[in-house]
């Protein structure tokens, strides 16, 4: 479901309820309080999916590697939040949440994860390459920043035609460390593309912290010198990065060029699969309590709480419907079928006749 | 219809390509450089302005992907590489994505991306600037590969490739860009996955690919002087490759060549001969000729490249071996 539809569908007739409250730049702004309930709500629904699918993966019911986004849904849930319907999203291996956020459906990602002819992608691409076009969501790569220029280049495609729409490209920590990410990022800051790159900046890339493969923890200050603007965000606070992207949006919508949103956050399980990795010595068991305690979805769902946008009661029927939305998308899933082997060699191309 | 020069045709599709519809943009490193593209993209900014015809820094990968995105996105990209040696820098971008993309989301997104490799070869270029490694990118599912080698083809598969909905290779070869024949001056498609039957002949089959085209129509001639008539086949097109005109032919003669300018390994040569030898074992009079590259990189000295790269004698030494061959089986 989108964002937008998320929240007027749910509160759209309580749209005029505001709250004030200070923004990123500390300016005290009023924002709507629907808006904040449909980031909690976004953020739950992530986080409740990836759990469950921790668990299948533990359960051996689901085959697919899966790369779980725990404790980054702040990131995703704040960019598509400022974005339209038609903005395109390109996302990673790790981009369940990016497709859930965008508006994604809960019941085909399921599917797809299981390997379903409902999938997504119809079984074909498995947890790493989901997609959803009337979305903006044109399929997401599983090759560590290979998918940077081709974000690009829809934002070309917009530029070329004079529409507003823009392009958003998420990507972790390690993929400047790519030599594509510097060529699709001189390009877009050379041509002034409406392209906005939002950096993961979670500390790892697969087994290996940042610390142990760059010089310097510089990335916002390379992005600038390709012609980005840049901001550094708290990626674990929704409405900082809800604002951040906003600023963003507004920005590269009207033209003023690309900008690069640094989000720094922390991925709770492993690299790959339900693990934290601690087992395989590759990080501290401090160090990732230390970051559960920093839980965006714990903290956030609190605030509202606190700040009387939400109560506790709205609070526990919220967690009530996003788990009964899941073991619905589960069960989808388990009672789909799989694709036929009959259609193995099909859409190899864009038209039956010459398909070999 | 006029007389043009292969690298006029080329130029003369991009023209009314951008012209006729508002989806084609061109991007690459060089448009304007006389060194790059020879004159095959000259005076289309003026035309069209640097918003369609888009001159960019030397990133293969990221320019590459960027025709990829805007494809993905509705548009008709031409992305070129002034070389196919450089190309390589592009691999993930044209393997991993582009050719993929169609398949793993089982048809909701396509990629009509033209990738045009423009192979340029001899005067001592040495390997790094002489490859035409058209088999690699046949050998990926999801990618079709065209080579004209005439200038009617040059300006027709330009075309189809823009038109077709899928992601295309296009390579020309500037050793063709002077050879000169009539061109319709209107907009017309040669289709993609049909060859073309160059010379009707009974005694042999010469399949021959890119150069090695005309090359095969001078031999056929000067063999046709000795009473050989061979049948010279141009497939124009690697993938999806017309297989019937090839089985058709050889049904008919028995015997068969291929001239193929690339390497000899796992080439496509290898790939038709290997098709002719599961479907029509039986009717083949001896066995099946392979003209290649040397299984060797590309030399720069003068006296090398005249060894390395095959030509007209190459095939008619093939056929006049090949029909000496039968006339030994008769005794």
């Amino acid at each position: 479901m989108q964002f937008r539809n998320l929240y007027r569908e749910n509160w759209g007739d309580k749209v005029t309820e505001k709250i004030s409250l200070p923004d990123i730049n500390f300016k005290v702004v009023e924002i709507d309080k629907c808006i904040m309930k449909a980031l909690l709500v976004t953020m739950m629904r992530i986080r409740e999916f990836e759990e469950k699918v921790a668990e299948l993966v533990q359960e051996k019911k689901v085959i697919t590697p899966c790369h779980l986004y725990t404790g980054q849904e702040a990131i995703a849930t704040g960019i598509c939040a400022a974005l339209n319907k038609d903005d395109y999203v390109f996302g990673n291996h790790r981009s369940h949440g990016h497709y859930i956020a965008k508006g994604g459906d809960l019941r085909a990602a399921m599917a797809e994860i299981h390997g379903r002819s409902t999938g997504c992608s119809h079984g074909r691409g498995g947890s790493m390459h989901l997609c959803s076009p009337e979305q903006g969501i044109m399929g997401t790569s599983s090759i560590v920043g290979g998918y940077m220029a081709i974000g690009v280049g829809a934002a070309l495609a917009e530029s070329i035609r004079g529409t507003r729409r823009i392009s958003v490209v998420f990507h972790g920590d390690g993929v400047p460390e790519e030599g594509i990410w510097h060529e699709a990022a001189n390009l877009a800051g050379l041509k002034h593309l409406p392209v906005i790159f939002v950096c993961e900046h979670n500390q790892y890339c697969t087994h290996m912290s940042i610390s142990k493969r760059r010089v310097y923890d510089n990335l916002s200050d390379m992005a600038a010198a390709h012609g980005f603007k840049t901001q550094i965000v708290d990626g674990n606070n929704v409405l900082d990065v809800f604002y951040a992207a906003r600023n963003a949006v507004e920005k590269t919508r009207n033209g003023l060029g690309p900008v690069f949103l640094e989000c720094k956050t922390y991925r709770w399980r492993g690299h790959v699969g339900p693990n934290y990795d601690v087992d395989l010595g590759l990080r501290s068991e401090e160090e990732v309590k230390a970051w559960m305690n920093r839980c965006p979805v714990k903290h956030y769902a609190h605030f509202l709480i606190e700040q009387g946008v939400i109560s506790s009661a709205e609070y526990n029927v919220f967690k009530q419907n996003v788990k009964n939305e899941i073991d619905e998308a589960v069960s989808f899933a388990e009672n789909s079928p799989y694709p036929a082997p009959e259609e193995l060699s099909t859409n190899v191309f864009k038209e039956a006749a010459l398909c070999q | 219809m006029s007389i043009k020069s292969y690298a006029k045709a080329i130029n003369e599709a991009h023209e009314q390509l951008l012209k006729t519809d508002k989806r084609v943009f061109v991007i690459g490193q060089g448009v304007e450089s006389p060194w790059c593209v020879g004159t095959t993209t000259l005076g289309l900014v003026s035309k069209f302005g640097p918003e369609r015809v888009i001159d960019v820094p030397i990133s293969e990968a990221g320019v590459t992907g960027s025709a990829i995105g805007a494809a993905m996105a509705g548009m008709r990209p031409i992305v070129f590489h002034p070389r196919m040696d450089f190309m390589y820098l592009a691999m993930d971008q044209i393997i991993n994505h582009a050719a993929n993309w169609y398949y793993m989301f089982d048809g909701q997104i396509n990629v009509p991306v033209t990738i045009r490799g423009i192979v340029n070869r001899g005067n001592e270029q040495a390997a790094q600037h002489s490859q035409s490694p058209f088999a690699i990118y046949a050998h990926i599912p999801g990618l079709k590969v065209v080579c004209p080698a005439s200038p009617y083809d040059a300006k027709g598969l330009l075309i189809a490739a823009v038109k077709d909905d899928n992601p295309v290779l296009y390579t020309d070869d500037r050793w063709l860009y002077g050879l000169k024949e009539e061109v319709p001056d209107e907009l017309y498609e040669v289709p993609i996955g049909k060859g073309k039957l160059c010379k009707e002949g009974q005694d042999v089959t010469v399949v021959a690919i890119s150069y090695l085209v005309n090359e095969a129509m001078e031999a056929a001639a000067i063999v046709e002087r000795q009473g050989i008539n061979a049948e010279v086949i141009d497939p124009r097109t690697l993938k999806p490759l017309d297989e019937d005109l090839i089985l058709d032919s050889v049904s008919k003669t028995g015997r068969l060549i291929i001239a193929d300018p690339d390497w000899p390994v796992c080439s496509c040569s290898e790939h038709i001969a290997n098709l002719v030898y599961q479907r029509l074992f039986n009717k083949l009079t001896c066995p099946i000729k392979l003209i290649n590259f040397p299984n060797a990189p590309v030399p720069a000295s003068t006296s090398l490249e005249k060894a390395y790269f095959p030509n007209r004698t190459d095939i008619i030494d093939s056929i006049l071996e090949m029909m000496l061959i039968r006339s030994f089986a008769r005794e």
